[in-house]
């Protein structure tokens, strides 16, 4: 007989029996995304069948940009009572935006090109979906069918580029397909784990007649994900943390896209022990939360990274073991047990083995982790963890995270952040692009809820706040969504400014201005003895560190894209920056934060060492052997 | 883990027909830097899906990561891994032999040694054609090639399990 790989697709392997412990359940679970009124058929063309399908999946808005290859679809765009389109200026935005879109609504974003470079414009932000675990789908046109193959003018193999990227990739060239290949597409994106799917039609199809009736047929035959997680397995992991003496739970984003953070509280409250929250989970579990023990990873917080480093177990619920927060893989978490619970089995095992793996929604297995946790606490005693958070409060009285005030005068960045933190408060929503004040926001702003924060944790993409936050904005309108930006990234996408102040979105832009690519700066003054190669980039100062005239003026450029813009040079004069900001609702504003640019992220654990050696500031590593 | 010597391993992945899937396999393995030995894909018994069968060196935890990351791709139904003691394992090698009047007879020899056959003569050469399991193929390669050998054309692995089971039957129960 056959040794059996794997049971289903969706299924992890039983290849070894000592390692095939990942037990599951499977459903074919195969409901359609949205409201999905019933439709009767109907003559109409495929790019009607297009929008059609988009209203029957409960759409309300999409982000584009029209061109040759999908021009007819705009034109029933047009008619559609229910959706609303928003113009964007370059398609990258229009990625990034149905993003945040979908990471503050947990909805599926949209975003809608044309062929060629349309499409390819759409890639970064595929990228950063696939990455992060965002569900998407990217619609984009195709050249007729009949020229397909013959480097037509804007043909590109999309399918093929974006394959490595997308959850999954559909060519669509037959109309009667298109409402089958739609509620897919959203099914694929939003269900198990969540991520960008992408669908391209060609000119031929949406120009075609054709019947549009809902619901249509769901294949995906090969597509079960898992979300039962294994009862004997849920047993198993309430066993360890109730034997653990120094358990820890490490959240990653899996928890904000299972909407498990309500049952996840419950779990940690009823385990007692300390939460890590990585990058991608910061607000999942409250920060004024005492067991809360802040980020890990390589600009965590000393606490959270001695917590998983001395761990004698790991909780990992939604997590992946990044590099970033793991260190030196092979020195992580040495004496740690590992209990992996994910809804993608490929995630177990991927970098660290797991002795109990959970494959499964979250939002199932958490609130029976709670309930075996709570019995098996009954049965054999609650674990003693005093000594534990003892060493951990120890970390958080000793090194708590701060900063040393700049040498030059010049407002300290963190501090910029944690202002605007504190006035907006945790009901709004921040974007970060991807550099120090990413970190410096993760660090120093105060994240009470899920989807609170959004950033580009896996991929770094520069560029990814301002359109990221005009998609949160149009997803939550009543909320303040403030961008807190770099002004290397701002000035990747920051086009995006006038779609924002055309079509009503307010958003807010800190531009935290060191006037340098910061992150870069700060590797080379650590790492290449301070020589900074292309890294000045002329926004408030020269190489040399004279104020000069800034190019770009940022206030200008708000001002030119129909924005407010500010600018605020002093310390003394943040609060009233901030607070003008706060008061403008009636178009995006800017703020040219000018800060130093020799402040550092801190702490830091260097790319590939180990977590062991973390430095709370230049040289300084943490006293570990202090008497506990 | 080092590729070299890590232990050949058989997967069957039964795929639906689609373009690019085949694409879209290769490429899985391509930018997660699995090695693949070979590959070789067509149509199953079923209208609509194919059957690919892939040889990889991997070890235990590499085999199951890729086993997984091939499971996540949306056109792959199913996947099991093929164990030479329970399957039957087969290649297909065509091989352009010299041979002149001197050597002619050792080779043809040597072929019928292998049940291989001889499909092709020419004045100084033979086209020899030989199905069987990977090994006995790469034995016969080494007893032809002091003859010189001009030309190998060969197939990737092809593999079923032994028994009346199909693995279709499992992989379609709903």
């Amino acid at each position: 007989m056959s040794r059996t790989a794997a049971t289903s697709p969706a299924a992890p392997p039983a290849s070894s029996p000592e390692r095939s412990r990942t037990s599951h359940t499977t459903t074919a679970d195969h409901r359609l995304y949205g409201p999905g009124l019933p439709v009767d058929p109907v003559e109409v063309t495929g790019s009607e069948s297009i929008i059609r399908s988009l209203e029957a999946l409960g759409v309300t808005d999409v982000f584009g940009l029209p061109g040759g290859a999908i021009l007819p679809t705009y034109d029933p765009l047009m008619d559609s009572s229910t959706i609303n389109h928003v113009l964007v200026r370059h398609e990258q935005g229009a990625g990034h935006a149905a993003q945040g879109y979908a990471m503050v609504t947990g909805q599926v974003g949209v975003c809608l090109a044309t062929s060629g470079p349309g499409a390819t414009n759409l890639v970064t932000a595929l990228a950063d979906a696939h990455m992060d675990s965002v569900p998407m789908v990217a619609i984009t046109g195709q050249v007729n069918a009949s020229v397909i193959g013959t480097d037509a003018f804007q043909e590109a193999d999309i399918v093929g580029i974006s394959a490595p990227i997308t959850k999954h990739s559909f060519l669509v060239t037959d109309a009667d397909t298109i409402p089958q290949v739609m509620a897919e597409a959203f099914h694929l994106a939003s269900s198990g784990r969540p991520g960008p799917v992408l669908v391209d039609i060609t000119k031929s199809a949406q120009a075609a007649r054709t019947t549009f009736s809902w619901p249509p047929e769901i294949g995906l035959t090969g597509y079960r994900p898992v979300t039962r997680g294994h009862a004997k397995q849920v047993r198993e992991a309430a066993k360890l943390i109730q034997q653990a003496r120094r358990p820890v739970f490490y959240l990653g984003g899996g928890i904000v896209k299972a909407e498990a953070s309500e049952e996840f509280r419950a779990l940690a409250e009823a385990a007692g022990a300390p939460v890590a929250t990585t990058l991608m989970a910061r607000g999942a579990f409250p920060d004024s939360h005492e067991q809360n023990l802040g980020m890990p990873g390589m600009h965590g917080t000393v606490a959270a990274v001695a917590a998983l480093q001395r761990a004698d177990l790991l909780i990992t619920l939604g997590a992946r073991f990044d590099d970033r927060v793991t260190g030196a893989l092979d020195s992580f978490a040495p004496d740690a047990k590992v209990i992996h619970a994910d809804v993608d089995p490929a995630e177990i095992s991927k970098n660290r083995l797991a002795d109990v793996p959970i494959v499964g929604s979250l939002k199932e297995i958490v609130p029976e982790l709670t309930a075996a946790v709570a019995e098996v606490f009954e049965r054999e005693g609650r674990p003693e963890l005093e000594s534990w958070w003892r060493q951990l409060d120890r970390m958080r009285t000793t090194y708590p995270l701060g900063w040393t005030e700049p040498e030059d005068g010049m407002t300290a960045p963190q501090q910029v952040i944690r202002r605007i933190g504190e006035a907006a408060g945790p009901e709004a929503v921040y974007v970060a692009g991807v550099g120090q004040h990413q970190m410096w926001a993760s660090q120093f702003i105060g994240f009470e809820r899920p989807r609170q924060w959004l950033n580009s944790g896996g991929l770094g993409t520069m560029g990814y706040s301002v359109p990221a936050a005009m998609g949160a904005q149009v997803g939550q309108p009543d909320r303040v969504v403030w961008a807190i930006d770099g002004d290397g990234c701002f000035q990747m996408t920051n086009q995006e400014l006038a779609t924002c102040a055309i079509n009503g979105i307010p958003i807010k832009v800190a531009v935290i201005n060191n006037s340098s690519l910061g992150m870069v700066r700060q590797w080379q003054t650590l790492f290449y003895e301070s020589r900074y190669s292309n890294t000045d980039l002329n926004t408030a100062m020269d190489r040399h560190g004279d104020q000069v005239v800034p190019i770009p003026d940022f206030v200008k450029l708000a001002e030119a894209y129909g924005c407010a813009g500010l600018r605020c040079e002093r310390e003394e004069d943040l609060d009233a920056t901030i607070a003008e900001a706060m008061a403008i609702t009636d178009r995006p504003v800017v703020v040219d934060f000018r800060v130093s640019r020799d402040s550092m992220v801190w702490p830091m654990v260097p790319a590939g060492v180990s977590n062991s050696d973390i430095q709370v500031a230049r040289d300084l590593t943490p006293d570990w052997d202090e008497e506990e | 883990m080092n590729v070299e010597t890590a232990e050949r391993r058989t997967l069957s992945v039964l795929v639906e027909d689609v373009p690019g899937v085949l694409s879209k396999v290769s490429g899985l393995f391509s930018r997660r830097a699995f090695n693949i030995d070979s590959l070789a894909v067509g149509p199953s018994e079923i209208a609509g899906l194919s059957r690919i069968t892939v040889v990889v060196r991997a070890d235990e935890v590499l085999l199951e990561q890729i086993t997984k990351q091939l499971n996540k791709l949306i056109n792959v139904i199913k996947i099991i891994e093929l164990a030479p003691e329970t399957s039957v394992q087969r290649d297909h090698l065509l091989i352009k032999v010299r041979a002149d009047s001197p050597t002619r007879l050792q080779v043809t020899q040597a072929v019928d040694l292998f049940r291989a056959k001889i499909v092709d003569v020419s004045v100084d050469s033979l086209t020899v054609e030989a199905t069987g399991a990977p090994d006995k193929l790469n034995a016969l390669l080494d007893v032809l090639e002091p003859y010189g050998i001009r030309e190998i054309v060969r197939s990737g692995t092809l593999a079923i399990s032994r028994g009346a089971k199909s693995m279709t039957d499992r992989a379609l129960k709903p």
